[in-house]
């Protein structure tokens, strides 16, 4: 059973979500503030978050800030349709995915199975490129043998460009990919994903070395 | 047609003008002075020339003999000067060849009156004056009888023709240096109508063209002073109508807009618990079930009608951004049509591959309601058409059904509208078509419609323009 920490204002959508994503087979625990969902994330260390980024108090984009901060916990915001202002202040501050309001619980529960299952080991053993070291099996990423914390998507885009260097993937591909979108994915949250696994695996993300920009295609691992 | 233009504007009109009576009014003062100039001219030199005539003959006269010789003639022709023919019954004396220029005329009027006659004639291009007179005898009770004698002298008026031309001349040449002058003070006048017409257009250009704010200062007390000030008064009127009228539809956006945003925290309440009614209806009674179906479509509806009332208010406060990327169009609709799980029902019919910058979800909504229209309104089959240009891109959307009715044609694009009053249940929110356009629209693209083949029963036909680049508009 997975253990989700429901941050959202509104008392019924509250209990809503909590009854639908309890029915899907997770263990839901709740808060109504920012301040309460924090205490709660530090208290419970749940498997993942669903947060709503119209809070009260402490808004939702400082609440994913703080979670990002403190490990690696996947995040998945509840954001309007369209308000790009949401998607792009909640990816930017760490969210792994979105869900649009009002949220389908069938659509919520898939999206987090698919986050989840990013965090799953596969079976491609090690793959050494110069001074990163990617353990497929172990989920370890290490540069210049420091071990690197990447959250479960920014490792699943990794596994996906390097098990073949030199492939160019489209966003597209990736969000069906690493995201498990079906269609008509979000091709921001591949972009942003990219820009966060730079600053934590280049020496210089101005000039990537690992996961390189193919203009007008997509992205490539390599070559190194 | 500039020219033409120029030609009939007003201040060529004025200019034309101007010169125009400036022109009569010289020419009308340089003929009647010219004329009555000449006139005293010639009428001074006739009278010096008879008087001089009447003076010597009056002094050589009291010597003559009576009835005269030839001597007493010849004498009498010297006293007159040259150019003169004396005349007395068959006697004739004569000096200069000039003398035969005396017409029967003259002498037929000065034998009649028995008095000084003058003639003008003109021989060979040449003006001569000719002066007659009869010389009368004095009796010594004062009666006066004629002689019989007659004078004639004929005089050159080349001189005083050559002055008058001159005079004439002199005259002409003054009314053409008075042209220009008329012709500034013509452009000094338009140039004061004008000026403030041309304020006034500019005005009203500016008005046209949407700055409410446009106002022409009123300068002096005339007839165009009071133009601009009704001018002014009617854009003040306009500016407040329309600033009112401006702040009513914000008003109603924004209402519409904040009523979305409040009803969507209940739909998502509902959305999350109708799933857990629509797992649980085998359990329940046939009536409970039923209203929790009822519910649960009425709830997807509801939330379908919400976002597209977001959407459109999107648009209409201008947030609505695009995410432009290279698509390839062909397989873009393809996913649209596969994920709706059409593409069984839709021939598509299009080129292997057409790479397009696009906002790829917002034309997933267009083909989306395109074709989910076609199926639902329209008779099978329906086929969706892509072709391409090197600067445009076209979807076409075609169905086989009657077409739609031509009163309904200009209205499809509008909001909640209804083509059949009586089939208000559809599943779209009635915003689909006026999203579609809208999107269209923000790709700098256009939506239209119209009926294929119309009498031969061909279904209505949606074309979807793009053009290659959305951003070099």
């Amino acid at each position: 059973m997975v253990a989700i920490l429901l941050i959202e204002d509104d008392p019924l959508v509250r209990r809503g979500l909590e009854l639908a994503l309890h029915r899907h087979g997770h263990d839901v625990r709740t808060a109504d503030t920012g301040e309460d969902g924090l205490r709660e994330f530090h208290a419970s260390a749940p498997d993942l978050v669903v947060l709503d980024l119209m809070l009260p108090g402490i808004d939702g984009f400082a609440v994913c800030r703080r979670i990002r901060a403190a490990g690696e916990t996947p995040v998945i915001i509840l954001t309007a349709r369209g308000d790009d202002f949401d998607v792009i202040g909640g990816l930017e501050a760490g969210a792994d995915d979105y869900v649009v309001k009002p949220a389908q619980p069938t659509v919520l529960d898939a999206r987090i199975r698919a986050v989840l299952r990013r965090g799953t080991g596969t079976h491609g053993g090690v793959r050494v490129h110069r001074d990163l070291r990617i353990d497929t099996t172990a989920l370890m990423v290490s540069l210049h043998g420091e071990q690197v914390r990447l959250t479960p998507t920014e490792l699943r885009l990794l596994l996906t460009l390097s098990r073949a260097p030199g492939r160019v993937f489209s966003r597209q591909q990736l969000l069906e990919e690493v995201w498990e979108h079906s269609y008509i994915g979000d091709s921001r949250l591949v972009d942003n994903c990219v820009q966060r696994l730079r600053a934590k695996i280049e020496a210089d993300p101005a000039v990537p070395e690992y996961v390189q920009t193919v203009r007008g295609f997509g992205y490539r691992f390599g070559p190194v | 047609m500039t020219r033409r233009l120029w030609l009939r504007g007003l201040r060529a009109r004025l200019l034309a003008a101007f010169a125009l009576v400036t022109m009569l009014g010289a020419a009308a003062a340089v003929w009647s002075s010219a004329g009555s100039a000449s006139t005293a001219l010639v009428t001074s030199y006739q009278q010096q020339l008879t008087q001089t005539i009447d003076e010597q003959i009056g002094a050589v006269t009291p010597q003559l003999t009576y009835p005269p010789d030839q001597d007493a003639l010849d004498q009498l022709r010297a006293a007159v000067g040259t150019n003169t023919l004396v005349i007395y019954e068959d006697l004739r004396s004569v000096d200069g060849a000039d003398t035969d220029l005396v017409t029967d005329e003259l002498r037929s009027a000065v034998r009649a009156e028995n008095r000084l006659a003058t003639q003008r004639i003109t021989v060979d291009g040449k003006p001569w004056l000719l002066v007659g007179t009869p010389i009368m005898i004095t009796a010594p009770d004062g009666t006066r009888t004629p002689s019989g004698i007659e004078v004639y002298s004929v005089r050159d008026l080349t001189d005083v023709e050559r002055e008058i031309d001159g005079l004439t001349m002199s005259a002409i040449t003054t009314a053409a240096l008075a042209l220009p002058l008329s012709v500034l003070a013509a452009s000094l006048a338009a140039g004061s109508v004008l000026r403030p017409v041309r304020e006034l257009r500019d005005t009203a250009g500016r008005l046209a063209a949407g700055d409410l704010d446009a106002r022409s200062p009123p300068q002096g007390a005339d007839e165009l002073a009071e133009l601009t000030a009704t001018i002014n008064e009617m854009a003040e009127s306009v500016q407040t109508s329309i600033a009112a009228m401006e702040r009513m539809q914000a008003d109603a956006k924004r209402f519409a807009a904040d009523v979305s945003h409040e009803l969507r925290t209940p739909l998502s309440t509902l959305t999350a618990v109708v799933e857990i009614l629509a797992d649980t209806t085998d359990e329940m009674e046939p009536d409970a079930r039923e209203s929790a179906q009822m519910a649960i479509t009425e709830t997807h509806r509801l939330v379908r009608l919400v976002e597209d009332l977001m959407e459109v208010s999107r648009f209409d406060a201008g947030t609505a951004r695009l995410r432009v990327e290279e698509v390839d169009v062909v397989g873009a609709v393809r996913d649209s049509l596969r994920a709706r799980g059409w593409l069984d029902r839709v021939e598509l019919v299009a080129p292997e591959e057409t790479l397009l910058r696009l906002d790829r979800r917002r034309l997933d909504v267009i083909v989306a309601n395109l074709v989910g229209n076609a199926l639902r309104h329209g008779e099978p089959p329906v086929r969706v058409h892509v072709s391409a240009s090197s600067e445009q891109v076209w979807i076409t959307v075609t169905d086989s059904g009657a077409g739609l009715p031509e009163h309904v044609l200009p209205h499809v694009f509008g909001r909640f509208y209804k083509a059949d009053a009586a089939r208000t249940r559809t599943p779209g929110s009635g915003l689909g078509l006026a999203i579609a356009l809208e999107n269209a629209r923000l790709h700098g693209g256009d939506l239209t419609v119209d009926n294929i083949d119309r009498g031969g029963g061909g279904g209505a036909r949606f074309v979807l323009r793009l053009p290659k680049d959305p951003e070099e508009r």
